[in-house]
Parts: structure tokens; sequence; C-alpha cells
């Protein structure tokens, strides 16, 4: 009987020795793939350009003005968030086309090509006024999925513009600036400065 | 006595010939600690890592993280790579062909290790 427990005992060191082992390499293999791939002082710098881009929305004189305007913000916000990725990784001496940037490219780049085809679809039948929540909502989506195997902020970040999303659903459709303001900009922002404080830029 | 079914037999060689591999046991004695193993960890899904991004990922100083890099490098686990970058020095390391077979040697180890003492 007591060699068996003293069997079991040495079995279950074994086991808990290799369990942790594997443990702690998969969280550091988790932690480095996210480690370069989102850049914190970049979306942060695109936050900022999305308040802008609301106040000037809030002052269109038209729809097509005010959707022109956000179009404009998206291009931008483009352009500084893949430059932002782009000069993380080469800091980082990683490739972007492998690990934690290809990972996060696929997982953002689906609900981004649906909002695009439903802004198209939205503004063939005139539904400006539910193009902001969609946004928010797809955005947010895109995030959440990009961020299930990244560092904790970046999930939460997308709930934050999911849940973005519903609230402009919920208040009266003149708010939908506000809310892009919010969600686009300050949620961008805040992220984008933790992200970057600590995420490595 | 509990005789081990043959499946169990099979792991427990599999075993007991990984610990009796010399290049084996070196590199279990290198990777027992833990900032080792994160650097081998870290190397294995990035083509290459900067010195400052493994001292935030491993959360250590300069100091350690030097001194079990070093460690990696001397037996060939890990290439170093020192460039200058805006006249400011880069230390860049990726993982040899050694390092990597020997990692994935001991991943296949470790899962072993868990199946044999799981018993199934």
């Amino acid at each position: 009987m007591n060699s068996e427990y003293t069997e079991t005992n040495s079995s279950t060191s074994v086991q808990n020795h290799a369990l942790g082992h594997l443990g702690y390499i998969r969280e550091t293999i988790e932690s480095s793939m996210s480690f370069t791939a989102i850049p914190g002082r970049a979306i942060a710098l695109v936050g900022f350009t999305a308040i802008v881009a609301a106040w000037f929305a809030y002052q269109a004189q038209t729809e097509f003005q005010w959707l022109m305007i956000w179009l404009t913000e998206a291009a931008i916000a483009f352009v500084m968030g893949s430059y932002g990725m782009i000069q993380k990784a080469r800091q980082a001496d990683v490739s972007l086309l492998r690990g934690a940037g290809r990972r996060f490219l696929l997982s953002l780049s689906p609900p981004i090509a649906v909002a695009a085809f439903l802004t198209a679809v939205f503004y063939h039948h005139g539904l400006f006024h539910i193009m902001p929540g969609m946004w928010l909502l797809l955005f947010g989506v895109g995030v959440l999925s990009a961020g299930v195997f990244s560092v904790r902020p970046v999930p939460l970040m997308g709930f934050t513009f999911m849940a973005c999303g519903v609230l402009t659903y919920v208040f009266p459709a003149a708010w939908s600036n506000v809310m892009m303001a919010i969600g686009f900009g300050i949620v961008l922002i805040i992220f984008g400065f933790i992200i970057a404080k600590r995420y490595g830029g | 006595m509990i005789e081990p079914t043959p499946l169990q037999q099979e792991r427990l060689q599999g075993i007991a010939g990984y610990l009796a591999d010399d290049a084996a046991a070196e590199f279990d004695r290198l990777i027992y600690e833990r900032i080792r193993l994160g650097i081998m960890s870290a190397l294995m899904v990035n083509a290459s890592l900067s010195f400052g991004a493994l001292k935030e990922l491993l959360k250590t100083s300069d100091g350690n993280l030097s001194t079990h890099a070093r460690k990696l490098e001397e037996a060939k686990y890990i290439g170093v790579k020192k460039t200058f970058e805006n006249r400011v020095p880069k230390t860049v390391y990726r993982l040899t062909e050694k390092g990597r077979r020997a990692f994935e040697r001991y991943l296949n180890h470790m899962e072993a290790l868990i199946k044999a003492s799981r018993g199934n």
C-alpha cells in the first residue's frame, strides 16, 4: 500500500512538473506572439484624428458629406495603423506576415470587409443613421477575435467597441457622432496608451 | 507491483531513451532555468526578437537576461546579431536549427512524461 502511495505521489509530481513547464511555455509563447502586433502609439493617434473627424461630421451639411468625412477618417486610420504596425514589427525585427501580425490581420480583415460591404448597401438604401452602430460593432468583433490570443487589453478593447455599437442603437440617432467620438476616439486613445506603455510601443 | 501496459512500456522506453541522450540531458540542464525556457519559447514563435523585447516580455533585468542568453548562445541554441540603429546598439536573437530541434524534442519529452504519468 505504501509503495503504491509513493508511486502515485511521484507520478503526480512528475506530471505537475511537466505541466508547469508546458504552462509556462504556452504563456510565454502567447505573450510573445501578441507582443509585436498592435501599435499602441499609432492607434492612440488615430483616436485623436477620430475626435477631429467627429467634430467635422457634426457640422456636415448633407448625409453624403457626413459619410465622406468618416470614410476619409477610415482611410487615414488605415494608413496610420498600417504604418504603426510596420514600424513596430521593424523595431522588434519580426515579420508581419507570420505569427502575431498575420493572425491579427486575418482576424480583423473579415469584419472590416463586411463593414465596407454593408456601408455600400446602406448607402444605396439611404440608411446613413444605422452606419455608426454597425461600424463600431463590426470593428469590435474584429478586435475581439484578433485579441483572443493576445494581451488582455486587446479583447477588452474589442468588447468596449461592441458596447459602444450597441449603445449607438439605444441612444437617439443624433448622438451617433458623439458615440463615434467615444468609440473610435476616446476608447482608442485610452487603449492605445495602455498598449504603448505596457507592450512595447 | 503494477505491471505497465505495452503502451506505457513503449512510452517509458521513449523517456528513458531521451534521458540517456547526452544532448537532451544538456538541453534539460540549460532549460531548467525559467528565463532560458522563456527565451527559447519566445524565439520558437518569433523569427527574431530584440534584447529589449525579450527583456520586457520576460520581465527581467539587463544583467539577468544577458547572462542567460549567453549560456544559450554558448550552447549554440540561439544566435545573436549586434547592429546599430540610429547610432544606438541593438542586439537581436534568433533560434538556431540546433535549438529548434532540441526544443521540439523537449516538448515531446514533456508530453510523453505527462501521458506516461497519467497511464493512458
